[in-house]
């Protein structure tokens, strides 16, 4: 068995939780003061996700870079993955909040999207 | 001279939200002036997820959240002038503004709304000792370096202050490259969302050390190092806790400030407390005709309850105008409205016991709607309380909060009906009570 | 061959070189930071002493006289802010009273004029912010505040425009007697030179004992300062001393000529000739001190503090004489306070002596009025509007604290001598200096001096040398 603290992030309460685990299966969640703490930390230890937001360069474009985010959200582990295969991408001006910039980021299955307009130069 | 029913000073959320509103409760003429090169202000920098799950049900970026109010003030007509820098407003509402295809001018306006937002806190009021040398940001400069400029301001970098910005840009310069090495905090509890706590600095391994500040920083030229220390409970250092780190880079999060120049050269009262102007359940400021909401009028963390806040301004000053033009045209000068009227009570909110001040800080119960929200902070941390509310010594709400931080905004309505009958200059205190 | 070479781009050496640049002269000004006013000059009070202070007799209170009555017309000539607003010294304590009369006696022989002192009804009734403690004050309305760096950037931007040449980012390393004068070694190629002005501030004393066996020794005394808002700069008019004591002259109170409030200095000696650095000690003794003879400060307006360092030599006077030892070396040493009143009576005395030894002729083509950057809010609103209108650059706010356009940066770039820096462009225009401290603006002035000056973001700096303020660019490391 293995046993897991994290903080809730659900309330400025910040409850301290214990997780305890047998590999992938939740055994038991204490320490949360509330239902939504415990969804949350069975999801934190068995599959953490977070949404990536970061720039990439625009060429042509009435800005330098663009904002863009992961379409949903992709494992963790993944994050800096996910950065590396920015590094070099440039969008095309016009570009629009929604437009897809990156298929299938990093092996995740997730696309990535602009978050904001560009118009051309 | 151009006339305006409504000037909005500041295209950034508040505005932006307020012109709306105004809109759609009947204004006519409003015009928005932006500084900038485009609308959305702040959030234009804020390239993060988490705005929105209030007003839209849906985490968006900062970017998207401005879009959707763009996209609204662009549907509605409604005029804004880009590159505006407002110069100048004085009691009568004639605004002087500048901008480089229009040179100087003026502008009266009806009624002034005052949505400029605010600044951060910079390092000399501080008075963190040590040299001057160049890799000190405020961490929004830093911000906007990287998210709008792809500039990495440094590669080691000390944060210090956990407010939101600051945890924030742990995240953003770890993720384009540089290494953040500890985020220290005067206080005993972060002054951010547990949230970015979580997501910023956990996910990162990043330290974050409280009660703990910056007590020198090093290198003549381009910062070199910083020395950190514990402090006691008034915040002062500890000696023997001092520890060093090499660093390039200084980020600051350590407060904002409304920025209310503008509003103290129209006249406009400010609470010490807030740095904003006072302002009653309409949010209209002791300046006739002239609201305020956003961060102009108090530090928000959630841009959902600015808009909300701003909608509210806009709505106001849109009735104000409506009634401002009956009393000239309709009713003639002299005529007294309900309105404008000083007959009714003006009840004062106190705010004590562990609250810090609340806005508005007066209700006209003649004005006011069904409900009306009331916005604070506390002091420090409290865990199972309850928020009180007194009106003339009768306690009308009590409503228990398993835990309040100073870092989160705290929201309690009242009622119209428990202003009924009140007497003139009634005082209504809030104050938290510890179980 | 240079007829003279100036060390040091202060305030001296700057005021010395638009002096001499009246007369037909090879000369240039060599200095080691990127931008002139970069030592002493750039972090002291800004205040022209009125010059009752120093003892008769002394060069200190020739040239504090002296300076203090050439700077009104100084100021007009090269376009720089100065303002006679007076000063008082403030008196609490019934035994402090004949120190008060000692003082004015003092600046009477020294040449002072219009020195009164006030009873306690007089002060508080000019200046009510004054402690209610006060008993008396010494008034002395010759006194005034002046713009440190628009004055050393103005002398230096004049003489530049009559025929000095400036090297800057030049440090001199080494000088050695010769024949026909001296060998200059610097860290950008060597000079030779018939004579040397040493105006080096706080290392004066390492130029003076290479060529000299007669050793000057100057120590850095290190005066850290509050600078407040503009909101609290109305907390007095006048600048506001304490009564000097055995221990110096104490904390001070004034308005600075751009309506901000200054608070110190304190005076500590150090060993570090580079030491700017504030101290925790420091500023904890100016807000300890600070509210003794001024009630009501509002210290929560500190918007940054910094520290300046007082070129004090041993003998605390100025030292201002060709070496004994050393023919053609003239020293401008142990400039401290009141240096920055005494410059443009520096320059004079020293442009003088050279005049005298090298038998300099008029430069024909002097021209001794220098237009300074123009600062439009002094300007009507049609006025502004025509000038917008030709360059709609001043119609577009950079600094949104000190209201800076972008005509005001884009000038302080393109003048003589302009800004290559951050710091630069704040010494002449102010974007920067306001209440957010750049937060908001240097970005925005970074673009500006990038594009202007052809210098990549990465490589632009805040003050020159390794001040770099960009480290790389997004993901370039991974």
């Amino acid at each position: 068995m293995e046993k897991k603290e994290l903080v809730c992030i659900g309330c400025p309460m910040g409850c301290v939780m214990q997780v305890e685990m047998e590999g992938e299966e939740v055994l038991s969640v204490s320490g949360n003061t509330c239902t939504k703490g415990e969804r949350y930390a069975r999801k934190e230890v068995t599959d953490p996700t977070r949404i990536v937001t970061t720039t990439v360069k625009v060429k042509n474009g009435t800005a330098e870079r663009v904002p863009v985010k992961t379409k949903s959200d992709i494992p963790k582990g993944k994050i800096f993955g996910c950065l590396r295969a920015l590094k070099n991408v440039e969008a095309i001006a016009p570009v629009r909040i929604g437009d897809v910039i990156l298929k299938n980021v990093a092996g995740t299955g997730v696309d990535i999207v602009a978050t904001k307009d560009v118009e051309a130069r | 001279m151009e006339q305006y029913e409504i000037v909005i000073i500041g295209g950034g959320p508040a505005g932006l939200a307020a012109a709306v509103s105004a809109r759609n409760a009947g204004a006519g003429q409003i015009l928005i002036l932006e500084r900038d090169k485009e609308l959305g202000g702040i959030l234009n920098q804020c390239i993060h997820n988490g705005f929105g799950l209030h007003t839209f049900k849906e985490e968006l970026t900062g970017p998207e959240y401005a879009a959707r109010f763009i996209s609204q003030v662009e549907e509605l007509g409604i005029e804004y002038r880009l590159h505006t820098m407002v110069m100048d407003i004085d009691r009568k509402k004639v605004i002087t503004a500048m901008s480089r295809e229009k040179g100087m001018y003026q502008i009266q306006a009806k009624a002034v709304i005052l949505a400029m937002g605010c600044r951060e806190r910079p390092r000399g009021a501080l008075n963190i000792p040590g040299y001057r040398p160049a890799g000190i940001y405020s961490a929004g400069t830093a911000q906007r370096l990287v998210n709008i400029e792809g500039l990495l301001p440094g590669r080691k970098v000390v944060i210090l202050g956990s407010g939101d910005i600051g945890l924030i840009m742990a995240r953003r310069m770890t993720m384009e490259g540089a290494s953040v090495q500890v985020v220290a905090e005067l206080m005993p509890y972060s002054g951010g969302l547990k949230r970015n706590i979580v997501q910023c600095l956990d996910d990162f391994g990043i330290p974050l050390k409280l009660s703990h500040t910056v007590i020198d920083i090093k290198g003549k030229e381009r910062v070199e190092g910083i020395t950190l220390a514990a402090v006691d409970e008034k915040g002062v250092p500890i000696p023997g806790t001092e520890e060093e780190y090499e660093c390039d880079t200084l980020l600051l999060s350590v407060g904002l400030i409304p920025e209310n120049e503008l509003s103290s050269q129209i006249g406009v009262t400010l609470n010490p407390v807030t740095s904003g102007p006072i302002v009653d359940e309409s949010l209209e400021t002791d300046v006739e005709g002239v609201f305020a909401c956003g961060n102009v009028l108090h530090v928000h963390d959630l841009v959902d309850f600015v808009s909300e806040e701003a909608a509210a301004a806009g709505k106001n000053a849109a009735r104000y105008v409506d009634k401002f033009l009956k009393k000239e045209n309709i009713y003639g000068k002299e005529e007294a409205d309900p309105y404008h009227g000083q007959s009714q009570a003006a009840v004062s909110l106190i705010p004590t016991g562990g609250v810090r001040y609340t806005v508005p800080s007066i209700i006209h119960p003649d004005r006011m709607q069904e409900e009306q929200v009331v916005r604070f902070r506390v002091g420090r941390v409290y865990y199972n309380c309850y928020i009180n509310v007194y009106l003339n010594g009768e306690r009308l709400l009590h409503r228990k909060r398993p835990v309040m931080a100073p870092g989160e905004m705290e929201q309690i309505k009242l009622k119209e009906s428990w202003f009924a009958n009140v007497p003139k200059n009634a005082e209504m205190t809030i104050q938290i009570e510890e179980a | 061959m240079y007829d003279v070479i100036i060390i040091g781009a202060g305030v001296s050496g700057c005021a010395v070189a638009r002096e001499l640049s009246r007369y037909q002269v090879k000369a240039c000004v060599l200095e080691k930071a990127e931008d002139v006013c970069c030592g002493t000059s750039k972090a002291n009070s800004g205040i022209v002493h009125a010059g009752y202070d120093a003892m008769p007799g002394t060069l200190m209170a020739k040239l504090n006289v002296r300076g203090n009555h050439l700077m009104g017309e100084l100021s007009e000539e090269l376009d720089f802010p100065f303002s006679r607003k007076g000063s008082l010294v403030i008196c609490r304590e019934k035994d402090g009273l004949h120190r008060l009369e000692e003082l004015k006696e003092r600046g009477e022989k020294n040449g002072v004029e219009g020195l009164k002192i006030l009873d306690r009804e007089q002060v508080l009734a000019i200046e009510p912010n004054v402690s209610k403690d006060v008993i008396a004050a010494l008034y002395a309305p010759s006194a005034g505040l002046v713009c440190p760096f628009s004055l050393n950037i103005a002398l230096a931007e004049n003489a530049n425009e009559n025929g000095i040449e400036f090297y800057l980012d030049t440090e001199v390393q080494k000088i050695r007697k010769t024949e026909l004068g001296f060998w200059v070694q610097t860290s950008r190629g060597d000079y030779e030179t018939r004579y040397i002005v040493n105006a080096a501030g706080v290392y004066a004393d390492q130029f003076h004992n290479m060529v000299s066996e007669k050793k000057l020794n100057i120590t850095p005394r290190k005066g850290e300062y509050y600078l407040l808002d503009k909101s609290a700069g109305t907390q007095v008019t006048r600048t506001i001393f304490a009564l000097p004591t055995n221990f110096g002259k104490g904390i001070l109170v004034t308005p600075t000529i751009h309506g901000n409030l200054l608070v110190g200095p304190t005076a500590a000696d150090i060993e570090d000739k580079e030491g700017t650095n504030t101290t925790a000690d420091g500023l904890a003794a100016i807000a300890e001190k600070a509210g003794q003879n001024v009630s009501g400060l509002p210290l929560k307006k500190v918007i940054t503090s910094f520290a300046g360092l007082r070129a004090h030599e041993d003998g605390h006077d100025f030292v201002i004489e060709e070496a004994n030892d050393a023919p053609g070396f003239i020293d401008c040493a142990g400039i401290e306070s009141p240096g920055l009143t005494s410059a443009p009576a520096i320059g004079e005395m020293v442009a003088e002596i050279l005049r005298k030894k090298l038998g300099l002729t008029e430069n024909p083509h002097f021209q001794g009025r220098r237009k300074g950057i123009l600062d439009p809010s002094k300007l009507s609103m049609e006025e502004r509007n025509e000038l917008i209108q030709k360059n709609p650059a001043y119609g577009n706010i950079i600094c949104r604290c000190e209201m800076i356009s972008e005509g005001e940066i884009l000038d302080s770039i393109h003048r003589p001598l302009g800004a290559r820096s951050l710091d630069g462009v704040k010494r002449r225009t102010r974007a920067g200096m306001g209440r957010c401290q750049s937060g908001f603006c240097s970005p925005r002035t970074m673009e500006i001096l990038s594009r202007e000056c052809g210098i990549p973001m990465e490589e632009l700096t805040k003050s020159g040398g390794e001040s770099r303020l960009i480290a790389g660019t997004n993901k370039d490391s991974f």
